[in-house]
């Protein structure tokens, strides 16, 4: 079974929507840094604010955008297979979700 | 005629130390299904070449095949498909090989036993059952199962452990459970419930890509996630 | 036959799962790019701003319920990858992935009871 996931596209895509939550963690941990800064004054949080914009922080965060939007997309993809029958066709669905991603990303972005 | 070559897995245990493959140039025509190519081969080529089929239309589940990699019933695909070639048939991942392209089916089986397939509890005093057409939409892709262990190749979560009771099996226990006739819910969720269970399951989805029926067992499966776990947070309310 | 206690964590990694899909994206993109970069002002995530949003009920409910929730649905991913890699992991350090996710917890639950 070694190497499983390398002899099928529908295995790799598979492996990259699972490999998201490696980075979810890390962003999680990362803000947990922050609150723990947060807590110990301007001086550490502008500190931790500052490390934020150096390259690889940039370089992760992009990588990490593009990751959890994968997660995001499949997250929706396949939510009809966990749901109950419902009256709406799965379509509708991965269609509401999407669009709940638009609006709390819309809402998000205006509250900041 | 065009020619297509094929390389078939063979293994006989009674001489062979390892499976290997062996080469065939097959002549075809345009409607000639994959198993009418494995056909060709036994009765014109190679008389031992071991393999199953019966219906020829996708509906006894016998033909199931790796084909290229990708397991798949060879009546329903055709030859023209994969010219020029070479076109690589190896037996069902995830099963032990009992001769060439024949699989042991023993643990299906017995996982097939274990989720109770079949009506539970009484039939009504008098007359049949009665069930309407919603009622029967409940279940009845998932009564389109022909046992044919696609997506038992298919599933990586089986060939990493194959106690995960799998793919079709929980399909099927879903398909009773969800029949309006049935009582046997409470029975069933034994096999829901554990580990090897419904929660063996990672949701790679890609048995549902390769079932020939559209019974799409990632739903079957997944749904009872759901079905487990109120089971288990309310399981302290039944008493 | 033994009944799992997935559920428990399968339902945290579910709603740490929804979270992630409908905010992760976005929140990324502000607090690791937009904001670093300048795309939005330096105040979106000034010290004041922020520190008033982690003293306020809503605000400390958000962020316990983001790094809380967004921990258990990636560790607990991850302790399932590392099966799909045939890595396996006895049950100390099983309990290892879903305790740093509840340690984790606790101290973002405590750093905001104390801010």
């Amino acid at each position: 079974m070694t190497g499983w996931w390398k002899r099928n596209p529908f295995y790799l895509w598979y492996m990259l929507r699972e490999a998201s939550c490696v980075v979810i963690t890390l962003y999680a941990l990362i803000l947990l840094v922050g609150l723990a800064r947060l807590t110990q004054g301007e001086v550490r949080y502008e500190d931790w604010l500052e490390h934020l914009a150096r390259p690889w922080a940039i370089a992760f965060h992009a990588a990490a955008f593009v990751l959890v939007a994968y997660h995001s997309w499949t997250w929706f993809k396949i939510m009809p297979k966990t749901l109950p029958r419902l009256p709406i066709p799965d379509r509708a669905i991965v269609a509401g979700g999407v669009a709940a991603i638009g609006v709390c990303s819309a809402l998000l972005w205006w509250v900041a | 005629m065009r020619t297509i070559a094929i390389d078939c897995l063979r293994y006989h245990p009674e001489t062979d130390v390892a499976p290997r493959l062996q080469r065939y140039e097959v002549p075809f025509t345009d409607d000639m299904s994959v198993l009418q190519g494995l056909q060709y081969i036994k009765d014109h080529l190679d008389g031992s070449l071991t393999f199953r089929w019966s219906c020829r239309m996708a509906i006894c589940g016998s033909c199931g095949a790796m084909l290229n990699g990708v397991p798949k019933l060879g009546c329903e695909h055709f030859l023209r498909d994969f010219y020029p070639g070479p076109l690589r048939i190896e037996p069902l991942n995830h099963f032990p090989i009992v001769r060439d392209l024949a699989i042991d089916q023993t643990d299906f089986l017995r996982k097939l036993e274990s989720v109770k397939p079949y009506l539970i509890g009484e039939p009504p005093a008098k007359g049949t059952h009665q069930q309407t057409p919603r009622q029967m939409d409940e279940y009845y892709q998932y009564s389109q199962c022909i046992n044919c262990l696609l997506c038992y190749a298919a599933c990586p979560q089986y060939g990493l452990n194959d106690k995960f009771t799998g793919p079709a099996a929980l399909a099927l226990l879903h398909r009773y459970n969800a029949d309006s006739r049935d009582k046997g819910k409470e029975e069933r969720m034994a096999v829901v419930n554990q580990e090897d269970g419904v929660w063996g399951c990672t949701l790679v989805g890609y048995c549902s890509e390769v079932c020939p029926k559209g019974v799409d067992p990632a739903r079957a499966v997944n749904q009872n996630k759901i079905e487990s776990t109120k089971d288990y947070f309310f399981r302290f309310l039944k008493r | 036959m033994k009944r799992s206690n997935k559920p428990i964590f399968w339902s945290l990694f579910g709603a740490g799962g929804m979270l992630s899909a409908l905010i992760g994206p976005m929140l990324i993109f502000i607090t690791g790019i937009a904001v670093p970069l300048g795309w939005l002002p330096r105040e979106t995530m000034s010290y004041e701003r922020v520190l008033a949003f982690a003293q306020s009920g809503l605000g400390r409910l958000a962020i316990l319920a983001v790094i809380s929730l967004f921990l258990f649905h990636g560790l607990h991913r991850m302790y399932h990858s590392l099966h799909d890699f045939g890595i396996h992991v006895g049950p100390g350090r099983k309990a290892l992935f879903h305790g740093v996710a509840f340690l984790g917890t606790l101290v973002a639950a405590g750093l905001l009871l104390s801010v």
